[in-house]
């Protein structure tokens, strides 16, 4: 039987982690799996749209459920990919559901775009959670052609697809199983993470990034020094935090971490024996075919491009200190 | 009676944060454990922890809570939200704190309310995000000194076909934007 879903994309999916979209695309046939996507969504709003307008941010919000509300017939559940997005889509749902005098106001703001949403209409899922429990693991297994045995991974989930867990759809605010097991049953040797809800660093990476580094510096040591060979994720700030930030702050810190971060999907899509670069391999800015060369699979290598042009030395050598190396 | 004199007395500002904030907050429950700024991946870099924080709001000091960096630093993880023993929705107040800042132009935060007030641009203007704007003005604001550094993440992520130079606006922008207009006024109007 097919599993069909309302698709709410966000915004983040569409480019910086377009390996996300592509690879969640092209898992989606061997899973049985449908989605259509939401005409004309509109931003989640993020973590930021809330800490300047707090009834518009939910309005925001309402007119994306209200056009998914739409298009009920036979799907009835939303499913998201980023974790942000989510936790924006459930958690504004069930405000609705709770708080009457908010849901009044953001009624009152949709008729002002001839819009209606009637709260709990809809179901707000996070796309790890359909895909291991609605599609499940055992149908999962059948589909594996090339098991990733060999791959130690840490199954990193970061914070808002378990907290605050709005519908209480978790095993734990803290050390969900899920992803564990999702990577277990693709054949990789998945590492007991301690950090494995840890944050990522968020917007700290725009306001002050040193609070941004130190966030990000512990969750690859921690994963190195449990020899994983890569980190998988299953939301894009995450991803984009700790793969580009990585190397931030390897300069900011001195440090030289070589922690691959990858999303899930494009592990299942290795798994399912889907060709590297159609499931975004080589966009990531440290490299992971290392990582797929251990297990037999050849990927387009990712890695930071190539600086535009290396400055030759001009003139005397001159004292440099030691950090200008 | 009683009543009049309730509804003549003058909101404290415990009230008026929890007026503002959305569901149940609960802030009113603190007992000052300190779970939240024990549980803060930021808390070391924060001015207040979440607890002192809510100290100060009890005893009215408005000033010094807006101009403090904590809501900013707050990242949204809520690992103080799940763990709080009186289950107050500490986030969300982080959340009511910013916007108020914002309203009342009373933050020293600058890095913090510019990258919210940037992104709230573009989206009311688009319906969507957009990062490579984003990132340019906000870093050219805000941290001009850096930009040249964090010019090679930037190539990177273009060339990786990972940022977008052009902007996307939704068809329905006009739909949104009385949406969202309406839902100020009515905020307004309530408050």
């Amino acid at each position: 039987m097919t599993n069909k879903y309302i698709f709410y994309p966000g915004c983040s999916i569409q480019k910086n982690s377009r390996a996300y979209l592509d690879s969640m695309l092209e898992v989606q046939q061997p899973l049985d799996m449908q989605v259509q996507e939401i005409p004309d969504w509109n931003c989640c709003g993020a973590t930021e749209y809330a800490a300047v307008h707090r009834t518009a941010s939910y309005a925001l919000v309402g007119r994306n459920l209200a056009l998914a509300e739409q298009m009920k017939d036979g799907a009835d559940t939303v499913v998201a990919a980023c974790s942000a997005c989510y936790l924006n889509l459930a958690k504004t749902d069930k405000y609705l559901r709770n708080d009457q005098k908010l849901n009044e106001q953001v009624n009152m703001a949709l008729a002002a775009g001839g819009l209606h949403y009637n709260a709990g209409s809809v179901q707000i899922r996070h796309l790890l959670d359909v895909i291991v429990n609605d599609i499940g693991l055992e149908k999962i297994k059948k589909s594996v052609v090339k098991p990733l045995k060999g791959l130690r991974i840490a199954a990193y989930y970061g914070c808002m697809i378990v907290r605050p867990d709005p519908d209480k759809r978790w095993d734990s605010p803290e050390y969900p199983m899920a992803l564990d097991k999702l990577m277990r049953a693709l054949g990789a040797e998945v590492i007991d993470f301690p950090l494995k809800t840890h944050c990522c660093g968020g917007h700290m990476t725009q306001i002050n990034p040193d609070t941004a580094y130190e966030l990000i510096r512990r969750l690859v040591h921690s994963a190195t020094e449990y020899k994983a060979d890569m980190l998988v994720t299953l939301c894009p700030m995450c991803q984009l935090n700790l793969d580009a930030y990585q190397v931030e702050m390897n300069k900011a810190l001195h440090t030289n971490y070589n922690m691959p971060i990858l999303f899930f999907t494009q592990m299942m899509g290795i798994a399912f024996g889907k060709d590297p670069a159609a499931l975004g391999f080589g966009k990531e800015f440290v490299n992971a075919a290392p990582a797929l060369a251990k297990i037999g699979v050849s990927a387009p290598a990712g890695g930071e491009p190539p600086a535009a042009k290396a400055k030759k030395p001009e003139g005397l050598p001159m004292p440099q200190m030691p950090s200008q190396d | 009676m009683t009543t009049a004199a309730a509804a003549t007395r003058p909101k404290s500002f415990v009230d008026e944060v929890m007026d503002a904030t959305p569901g149940c907050s609960k802030l009113e429950m603190c007992i000052q454990c300190g779970t939240c700024g024990g549980s803060c991946p930021s808390g070391p870099d924060m001015d207040h922890s979440p607890r002192q924080l809510f100290a100060m709001i009890r005893a009215g000091m408005k000033k010094e809570v807006l101009k403090s960096n904590t809501p900013w630093y707050c990242v949204s993880c809520y690992y103080c939200y799940v763990r709080c023993p009186q289950e107050i929705h500490i986030t969300d107040i982080m959340y009511t704190l910013k916007s108020m800042a914002i309203k009342e132009k009373n933050f020293d935060e600058k890095a913090g309310a510019g990258l919210a007030e940037t992104f709230t641009d573009y989206v009311e203007q688009d319906g969507r995000s957009f990062e490579f704007g984003l990132a340019t003005w906000h870093n050219l604001k805000h941290r001009p000194m850096k930009l040249p550094g964090m010019a090679g993440l930037g190539m990177g992520m273009l060339q990786k076909g990972r940022m977008d130079m052009t902007r996307h606006k939704i068809q329905g922008i006009g739909q949104l934007q009385a949406i969202l207009n309406k839902a100020k006024e009515l905020e307004e109007a309530a408050s």
